[in-house]
Order: C-alpha cells, then structure tokens, then sequence
C-alpha cells in the first residue's frame, strides 16, 4: 500500500514540474461536443471540475483531469489552503481532510483502507464522510463534486 | 552574550543599513523547527511587507523534523519540501549556528525586532522522580531518539544494548519509536538515515525483550493507532499483551469514540490472534496499571495500579520487571533559553495566552510584541497537524496585532546582520550540508548521512 503510495506521489511530483497544464485554469467543462478536433475533445472529456468549500462558506473552484487525486487538483492548481497536504501523499499525515457529502461519499469505488482511517483518526472535525483528499482518485462522473475543508486546517480568518 | 554579536551598538539605529532598511515589518522567530516554519510561511502570506529572520541553535534547520522522527518515518519528513520553499521566500532569511541567551539575547532581538516569535521547542525530559534515576542504566527516551538521529552532543550517549530486557517506562508514540528501533530488523534500518555508529551499535545490540509500561490501561493507552499497527507488522517482532489487562474492555468498546475504538479494536484483535511464542522472535510486551516505584541494577520496580475516574491510583500490590536499560519516556519539557523569557518551571513553558507571552510581573498582562507557538508554548503534545494548527494560529493572531497596532511597527529596525554574527550559517551554506550528507548517504544506499559535529558542519558549509 505505502509502495504503491510513494511510487504515485512520485509520479506526481514529476507531474507538478510539468507544463502541460494550461487549460485547467480556464477550461468550461460539458463543452466537448462543441470541439471538432479530436484530441481537444478527449482534453475536455477528461476534465473533472471540483469546487472546495471553506468552513467560512468560500468556494474555490478548480479543475483536474481523470486519475488526479484531489491532493493533486489542490497542488496543481494552487489552491489556497494553508498546510494542506504536508507529507504529500504518502498516508502519513491527515492534512489532506476533506468532507464529502453523503450521497458523493457513498458513490466513491473504493472505500477507506486501514492506513487511511488510521490517520483520518488524528483529523480535526472528523466526519462519518471525512477523507484523505490524496486517496480519491477523479472519474470523470466526479465532474461538479463539491468538498468541504474542515475549519481547523484552514481557518475562516486565513481567507 | 556579545560572543559573535560584534558592532550591535553602532548598528541599532538602523542607519546606514539603505539596503535592508525597507519599510515593513520585522519579525523574528527563534527555532527553525514546525512551528517556526509553519509560523513563517503563514506570516508571509499574511503580511505582504513583513520580513522575517529565523534564528536556530544548530547550524542545520527542521528541529525534529530532523532530529526527532524515526529514521523509518521517511515520509513524515516530507514537510521539509515545504519548509524548504518557505526558507527560500526572498522576504526570508536563515541564521543557523545562533543561539538565544549565548550569541544574542531577547532583550538584544526586541530592539532589533517589532516582534519575536519564540519557538525554539522542548529539548529537556520529564523525570520519573524515583530512587536511582540518575544511575548509568537508565536514559531519557529523548536522548535515545537524539544520539540514534545524530543530534550534535548526542552521540557519546554509549546505551548499553549487551542486555536481553528494555523497559520503557511510557507509552506514547515516541517510547514505540524506540521500542521499534530497538526491535527491528538490522536491515530496515540500514537503508534509513539512521547515523552510522548507531546502526553499528544497534548491529551488536542483544536486546530481545521490549516492555513498554504505562500507568493506565488499555483504553488510556498514549500511542496512535499507525505505530501500533506498524509495530504489529514488523518482521520477526511478535507483540504479546497481558490478557488480564483487557477484563471487561471488550464490553466499552462500543461506546467509545471512533479514533479510540478503533485502537482498542486492533488491540483486542491482536490479543485475540496472540499464540504461544517461539523463541527465535524478538518481543514487544505492553504492560499497563504499573507505575514506576524504583529502580535496581537490572530490574525496575511498579506499583500495581487501579484506574479511579481515569487517573491510576497505587496500590500495596508490586511487580518486578526485567530491565537491563530503562528508557523514560513520559514527555518532554522545554528550557528557559533567556533570562527574560517569562517561563513556567513546574509546567516547562513559557507562559502565554494563546501565544501571546504574557510580562514577567505575575500578571495577566501581554507583553506586546513577544510570543511563541509550538511545543514551546503548549506543552510537548500531539504531531505535526497539532503544531502545524497552533503555529498558523499564533501567526493569525501576530498579523491581527500588528493590523490592529497593538505594537508599534512604524519605527524602522535593522534586524540582525549576518556580518555581525561571523559564524552565521546562512541557507545557502545549510544547501552545502545538505547536499554533501545525500552524497555522503547515497554511497550506503540511505538517504543521507548526517553530520554530527558542528565543527564539521561548519566546515562543509565553508565557514
């Protein structure tokens, strides 16, 4: 499990150097039918947008594409929550908390494994719907998933 | 205390300085550990003129990031990728190698600062006040998880591993870090960055038998349920539980919070999965209800306990427990680094209202300006996250102060100057260290080896 974990993150981390991110920042998702060329249409396809909600009701709205985990989508897009991430992906911190709705937390393929509770335990806030944000892996029917940022990882007055 | 702070009266005015006397505000933290860079990084972001100096003890930086995780944690140690890009900040500055109360004292740093953030940590133990606490066989956790880290001054510390039985009196994560250390397999450390003589002398080690002793019982137990489960997996190391320990838990676990029922689940578990042992494992024996009592050449004496409304209470009842070495491990205290500094001596910190230090006159009044995060001012409790949350709270509330001008930040201060503290190690001579310590680690197949003298690091930084 932490194998497979560090060789991700690693794959990630080589990802964050990359360039080949531009048309996350501005790409409108449901668009794809208007493009003709083919390769923009499978772009636009794997393009999954997701809105972080701050305790304080702010929703930032970023974007990822299918296979990204939402650490991958806070990191790639520089969202701003402070600390969030710490030990990038490696199932040894619980920074990268985040509380599903119940219906979208029913609806995740893969349900928490012991190493991921074993951390989500140490969580501030913790929810019957909490998550590691780098354990959740994007599909493309995650696309309009709404999260929240519990409070204490990013407090309201930071905004 | 002017040792290396040469020409400070000539420099306090501030004049002359054209290059680095901008406007904004001057903030000074003392510890390069989490806090200090949690704090760092948030203080930045949050004041878009302030500058700030991070003043360290060691020439090297991350405190126990560095010195305090296990060497077989390596993931933990992440946040210095963090850490790292907060140092680089252009607004930033590294002065290792500087010491509060040696090289500069607070009073010195106030002038110089609008504000000083004091996170400089705990690097003293709690006692266990018992007969014969100071002789040889007996060693403070802290000092253990120093000298195996390769902290400077730590490496004399010779523990003597020539006998079959530990006992570690403690059970929070920091005694099962050490109970693993003591326990695991040669091999997996070899590839940490676990320092050299210590992999030499845990090679030679005949220890077999880790006890690890707590006051309370099973549903008070001190450690998290990652080392616990870590501790379960690791090769030849059969964990075996005192049955009599768990009367009547079975029946609580329902009612309790999920994080402890789900520790005291995978307990139960493994109690339940416990078989009758083979003499070729290594064995990690906890052992709860026992306080210690005293002390004797190779056997610790406890106290039986019993749990009133969740304290433990001696009994007349006593048990005997082999132990060859005994490691402490009931928590850290810091240390008053300064005069000044308004500390609590019962409690180990500085006293302070949710990090702003209050004055030094008994009262409840803050003295503006002055404050700490970190262990330094909550006591030695909880991980990274804990301290991550509380230092980015103490530099909220630094920002809100200074929004509100509780303090004065119009006066220019000069800050410290590195040509005024000769043997200043700045974060390009820390990059020096740390590349020659990879190099250094990459021909052993680890990940670093650290430098444990200072005069070494000195001299790799080029000083």
């Amino acid at each position: 499990m932490l194998v497979a974990n560090t060789i991700r993150n690693t794959a990630r981390l080589a990802l964050r150097n990359g360039t080949g991110y531009l048309w996350q920042r501005s790409a409108p998702t449901n668009l794809t039918r208007t493009f003709s060329l083919g390769i923009a249409v499978r772009q636009q396809q794997d393009v999954v947008s997701v809105t972080f909600v701050r305790a304080n009701g702010d929703k930032i709205k970023a974007s990822g594409k299918v296979g990204d985990s939402l650490l991958d989508v806070v990191v790639n897009n520089n969202v701003d929550l402070d600390g969030f991430g710490a030990c990038e992906g490696t199932l040894t911190c619980s920074t990268c908390h985040l509380i599903f709705k119940t219906n979208d937390y029913e609806k995740l393929p893969d349900k928490p494994g012991d190493e991921e509770l074993d951390m989500l335990d140490l969580a501030y806030e913790l929810t019957d719907t909490s998550r590691l944000g780098c354990q959740i892996t994007l599909s493309k029917d995650m696309d309009g998933l709404e999260v929240h940022v519990p409070a204490t990882i990013n407090d309201a007055r930071a905004a | 205390m002017l040792q290396k702070l040469l020409h400070l009266t000539s420099r306090r005015t501030g004049r002359g300085l054209s290059s680095t006397a901008l406007q904004g505000e001057r903030i000074c933290i003392v510890g390069a550990g989490p806090a200090g860079f949690y704090a760092a990084q948030l203080l930045l972001k949050q004041l878009e003129n302030c500058r700030v100096d991070i003043v360290e003890k060691l020439p090297v930086p991350f405190g126990l990031v560095r010195f305090g995780v296990a060497p077989d944690h390596p993931e933990v140690k992440n946040v210095i990728n963090t850490f790292t890009k907060t140092a680089e900040h252009p607004r930033l500055r590294f002065f290792g190698n500087v010491s509060l109360g040696k090289d500069i004292s607070l009073s010195e740093l106030r002038e110089r600062y609008h504000a000083v953030l004091l996170t400089y940590g705990a690097d003293q133990d709690r006692q266990l006040e018992v007969a014969n606490e100071e002789q040889a066989h007996v060693i403070s956790a802290r000092k253990f998880v120093a000298w195996y880290n390769g902290l400077p001054g730590a490496e004399n510390l010779q523990p003597d591993l020539s006998g079959r039985d530990v006992t570690i009196v403690g059970q929070g994560n920091v005694a099962v870090d050490v109970a693993r250390m003591l326990l695991s397999p040669i091999d997996r450390l070899k590839v940490t960055d676990t320092t050299e003589y210590a992999l030499e002398a845990l090679s030679r080690s005949q220890v077999e038998r880790v006890h690890l002793v707590g006051r309370r019982g099973p549903l008070q137990a001190a450690f998290t349920i990652k080392e616990l489960r870590e501790m379960l997996k690791l090769p030849n190391v059969k964990t075996q539980w005192r049955i009599q320990d768990f009367e009547g838990i079975a029946a609580q676990v329902d009612k309790l919070p999920r994080p402890r029922k789900r520790l005291t689940e995978l307990m139960l578990k493994s109690l339940e999965e416990q078989k009758s042992s083979s003499d070729r494992e290594k064995h990690f024996l906890p052992v709860f209800l026992r306080a210690p009592k005293q002390i004797e050449k190779s056997e610790m004496e406890f106290s039986v306990t019993e749990l009133q409304q969740n304290s433990a209470v001696a009994t007349d009842q006593t048990e005997r427990l082999p132990a060859h070495l005994i490691l402490r491990s009931i928590g850290y205290k810091s240390s008053q680094a300064d005069k000044d500094i308004n500390f609590d001596d019962r409690r180990g910190h500085v006293k302070n209202i949710d990090g702003r230090v209050l004055k030094s006159n008994g009262s409840d009044e803050v003295d503006a300006g002055l404050y700490v995060a970190g262990w330094l001012g909550t006591g030695p409790t909880g991980v990274i996250l804990t301290t991550m949350n509380t230092a980015f709270a103490v530099a909220k509330t630094i920002s809100e102060d200074i929004k509100n001008q509780i303090f004065d930040t119009k006066s220019i201060k000069p800050g410290l100057q590195v040509e005024e503290l000769p043997q200043t190690v700045t974060w390009k001579h820390w990059q020096r260290i740390d590349s020659h310590e990879q190099k250094l680690g990459q021909a052993k197949g680890k990940p670093r080896e650290k430098i444990v003298s200072i005069d070494e690091m000195l001299k790799v930084a080029g000083i």
